[in-house]
């Protein structure tokens, strides 16, 4: 039911503080695409399950559709646009993706990416099941993933020096 | 006909990253949920929680008494207020609109519309919208709508049956007197779709003083602007749609005319721009995207030695409650009904019938994936019967590379192809020999595994011919497409496409082909979608066709370019232009390159120096290209024959699956897939479209299921009971190409939008059944889900 009360957040995005007053049943996904104007983070099935909305919380991969703006407070949060290198280009991870051409429609890339550089923070260098199993939580529709998982390996050699 | 591998190109076929990956990798893709208009509005849905009622009163004053709601559009007002949407077939009285009036046809039917400020203040209010229903009966048994005293889902039309035509094409009951063996045989194709993880959506905003209404969707339908100004009583050039839009992902299904009729509408009555962004449950209830749903009844004819003489398919879909262009679904088959193989003489009933459920929609390859799975089930029953192996039964049925062009009994004529070869590329990248050792290995250590085989045709690049097959009021002999190039006075070259894309790379597309007829690098091109009152004539990336259609306007138009800077430079240097030769943009005299006009040059002249211009060339340096099917358009033959498209690509599918003894979950060990769809212009989205072709195949073999209860209800409504695969039920996916260049398009290439998808549910269904084998069970439907498999497992063993 409608209700008109508002809370403030402070959460640090893509190492930016944003302060806003937000309504307690936005989702974390509203509010970084409709008030913050990141449009980078897809919002595809809202019940947690395909994964499009994948952000990085506090350096975890989230799904921010089923979680609320509220419940970032005071958290930092690293959108698809916080991987790119400062002047828009994209980052090496996302340099990857296009090298192997890991993207067709491009509406669930951003989760994929996110997935894929929470993988390589904690593991720089996967194999290959280790990658189908991080981005196990991601659904995409074009590539049957062959392409993600070449462009995660690839970025990986890129990591320890062994590019592919 | 002498087939020659693809040389000599510059940048066709070569390792290029593409143009659109950038502004995908980095969140920067423009969606239309990313679109935010000024003051806009958010619809939210009322839907039927009935398979049929009457609705006998709408409330709607609590809802718009909440603070926020702009309006409730209930079907009354929006029958009155627009013209019925177009049935896909001749069938005047199965009227449509987008929102139910006097009656609900399916649960999930949209009843009300609500508009809000904010789409949670939309849902809020849908949930205060009270409507009184009398349930009446309903079917949901394909088989039974069509009989006789069935409950009707339009009474007007007097029956369920949308479309039913027996044809014969050839001596088909002769053939079956002759033959040696006969044998019948009944599949099913579960009701799946394309489901893309972005939903459909719209966003449409009515300017009064240009009287004008501009239209940003996620959209992939053939004349699509043409149908909403139609509907919603406006002049065509009224309607302006903005194709720069990206799509993501439809492989078909992203129709969406009702939607944009409904929004259309709201945003014209209330002055103010109205979006609807399907949430997942109004995506797959009422989203009109389901795909076939289809009882094959099979019967062949043959002879001892595996020849395969004649063929009769009576196919049966349930297109849910209402027509679209799902009836067309049974046509495009009829181009390619042999399949791959020598088929003497077939006979095709295609039914199509109404239940009260959702809509069906196109889905990648419009119908030919089901066909493909029922075909490839006649074939390996034929091996069962005969007790041939497999590989030989198809090797010896194959059309032989020196048959091309090969007509085919229902009318169309294949174009090239080298079906041996190419199964012999995914036996040898499958390693066949290994495979067999391997199923073997697991059925001795008494676990269950079984090799599939499949081999397919893509027919691609078509004329909609389906159109006036199925309907003869419907006289539809040209699918053109168009491109534009303009050559900008600082030297840059820009294509205009005229539809949008929804992740087929097409901006790519243009660029390499222009490239490669002007010789100038792709990188430096750019491609942008014109909006419908700026596009030239486009059928939307549909049939697998872009590649061909696309492709070979901009080919053509690019030659136009070409052919005015030769005129310039032959009027400048005082040649003719058979003296001259271009290269990378610049004309020279041949055998004297000092006398060179070089690009910059050319294009200044163009833009600036009329006095330099030769008599009879517009100044400036642009040119069009409208490009008609190559094989021309038709109407068929009394007896429905007819060449339903010119480029035929082929695929043929080798797998392994095990199946776990205690679960019946099963696992695709190995896959390889030869594909030979010609001349590839991008190999890195050719591979792509047919990985995911055959990841979309995997689901709808073993998960995907709109299912519904015994009261009509969608069972399937979320993510969680519609299965997708996962990167972990989609194996590592082995890719054998082979190039057949076809003779009737500009660089020999064929289309590859559908590939993969249309013989991975064959292939997979032939696995599982071969795993299946030694327990004496078999499945003859998709999905094979684990829990099916297992039941039959359990049911084996039972001794049952």
């Amino acid at each position: 039911m409608s209700d008109d009360r508002v809370y403030p957040v402070s959460i640090e995005v893509n190492g930016t503080l944003r302060e806003a007053q937000v309504p307690a049943r936005l989702t974390l996904v509203d509010f970084l695409r409709d008030t913050l104007r990141l449009t980078g983070t897809h919002a595809g099935c809202e019940h947690g399950i395909c994964g499009a909305c994948s952000v990085l919380l506090d350096g975890e991969p989230v799904r921010s559709c089923i979680m609320y703006a509220v419940q970032a407070d005071g958290r930092k949060v690293t959108t698809i646009e916080g991987l790119a290198q400062p002047d828009g280009r994209p980052g090496a991870l996302q340099d990857a993706f296009c090298e192997a051409h890991a993207t067709q429609c491009g509406y669930c890339t951003p989760g994929m990416v996110i997935a894929a550089h929470a993988l390589l923070e904690t593991n720089p260098a996967p194999a290959e099941q280790e990658i189908r199993e991080a981005i196990g939580g991601n659904l995409c529709r074009c590539t049957g993933y062959q392409q993600i998982v070449d462009a995660i390996k690839l970025a990986a050699g890129k990591n320890t020096g062994n590019a592919a | 006909m002498s087939i020659a591998p693809p040389q000599g190109f510059r940048y066709i076929g070569k390792k290029r990253r593409t143009k659109e990956d950038p502004r995908f990798v980095t969140g920067r893709g423009r969606y239309v949920a990313d679109i935010a208009l000024p003051g806009m509005k958010h619809v939210a849905l009322v839907t039927s929680p009935h398979a049929a009622a009457r609705i006998k009163a709408i409330r709607t004053d609590k809802a718009l008494a909440l603070s926020g709601v702009q309006y409730v559009l209930t079907g009354a007002e929006l029958c009155a207020g627009t013209e019925a949407l177009l049935p896909g077939v001749d069938a005047p009285k199965v009227t449509r609109y987008p929102l139910a009036h006097g009656v609900v046809r399916y649960a999930g039917e949209w009843v009300a519309a609500v508009v809000a400020d904010t789409r949670a203040l939309a849902e809020d209010a849908a949930e205060k919208i009270e409507i009184d229903y009398e349930a009446t009966e309903y079917v949901l048994d394909p088989e039974k709508a069509v009989e006789p005293g069935s409950p009707l889902v339009h009474p007007a039309h007097g029956s369920n049956v949308l479309y039913r035509r027996k044809f014969v094409w050839g001596p088909v009951e002769e053939d079956f007197a002759r033959a040696e063996h006969k044998l019948g045989l009944r599949v099913r194709w579960g009701r799946s779709a394309t489901v893309p993880i972005e939903t459909f959506g719209i966003a449409a905003q009515w300017d009064p003083g240009q009287q004008l209404l501009d239209v940003w969707a996620s959209i992939q339908m053939p004349k699509y602007p043409d149908q909403i100004a139609r509907a919603l009583r406006l002049p065509g050039n009224a309607v302006r749609v903005h194709f720069d839009v990206d799509v993501g992902g439809s492989y078909g299904v992203k129709r969406g005319i009702k939607h944009t009729v409904l929004v259309g509408y709201l945003a014209k009555k209330l002055g103010m721009p109205v979006r609807l962004i399907e949430d997942r449950l109004e995506n797959m209830r009422g989203g009109d995207m389901h795909g076939p749903d289809r009882i094959f009844d099979l019967q062949l004819a043959f002879d001892s030695d595996g020849t395969i003489r004649s063929l009769k398919i009576r196919a049966l879909d349930d297109v849910g409650a209402y027509a679209g262009r799902s009836p067309l679904q049974l046509g495009k088959p009829v181009g390619a009904i042999v399949g791959p193989y020598q088929i003497h003489s077939v006979e095709y009933e295609p039914i199509s019938v109404m239940t009260n459920k959702t809509a069906q929609e196109a889905v990648r390859g419009f119908g030919q994936s089901p066909t493909n799975y029922a075909l490839e089930s006649g074939i390996d029953a034929v091996a069962r019967h005969l007790g041939m192996d497999r590989i030989a039964l198809r090797q010896k049925n194959f059309i032989r590379k020196d048959q091309f062009p090969y007509l085919i009994p229902s009318g169309t004529s294949y174009d090239s192809g080298d079906y041996h070869a190419v199964l012999d590329k995914a036996l040898a990248a499958a390693d066949y020999p290994a495979l067999v050792a391997a199923r073997d290995a697991a059925r001795k250590a008494g676990r269950l595994a079984g090799i599939g085989i499949s081999s397919c045709l893509e027919p691609s690049g078509g004329n909609s011919s389906f159109e006036p097959l199925f309907n003869p009021k419907n006289e539809t002999t040209t699918w053109m497409d168009s491109c534009l190039v303009r050559v900008d006075l600082s030297g840059a070259i820009t294509g205009v496409m005229n539809t949008s894309s929804s992740g087929q790379g097409h901006e790519t597309l243009v660029a390499t082909v222009l490239g490669e007829v002007l010789e100038r690098d792709p990188d430096t091109i750019r491609v942008v979608h014109a909006d419908s009152l700026n596009a030239l004539p486009s059928n939307s990336p549909v049939g697998s066709r872009m590649a061909i259609m696309l492709g070979g306007a901009a080919a053509g138009a690019a030659r136009k370019i070409k052919a005015a800077l030769l005129a310039i430079a032959a009027h400048n240097l005082r040649k003719d232009v058979a003296e001259l030769e271009y290269h990378e943009g610049s004309v020279s005299v041949k055998g004297e390159p000092r006398q060179t006009l070089g690009w910059a040059q050319l294009v200044e002249i163009a833009h600036r120096k009329f006095h330099q211009m030769p008599p009879g060339l517009e100044p400036g340096l642009q040119a069009k290209f409208v490009w008609e099917v190559p094989t021309g358009g038709g109407l068929p033959t009394a007896d429905g024959r007819i060449q339903m498209y010119p480029c035929f690509s082929f695929e043929a599918h080798v797998v392994l699956v095990e199946i776990d003894p205690e679960t019946g979950q099963p696992k695709l060990a190995r896959y390889a897939c030869g594909h030979d769809c010609g001349v590839m212009i991008s190999p890195d989205i050719v591979h792509g479209m047919t990985f995911g072709g055959i990841a979309h195949g995997i689901g709808a073999a073993l998960y995907e299921k709109f299912a519904y209860s015994d009261n009509g209800q969608l069972e399937s409504q979320s993510f969680m009971d519609y299965l997708i695969p996962s990167a972990l039920e989609v194996p590592a996916l082995t890719i054998a190409d082979h190039c057949t260049p076809s003779p009737h398009t500009t660089f020999g290439q064929k289309g590859s939008g559908e590939a993969g998808y249309l013989g991975a549910p064959a292939a997979i269904a032939c696995a599982i059944n071969d795993a299946l084998a030694p327990l004496g069970a078999s499945i003859a439907e998709l999905p094979m889900t684990p829990l099916q498999i297992w039941t039959r497992m359990q049911l084996a063993r039972a001794g049952n």
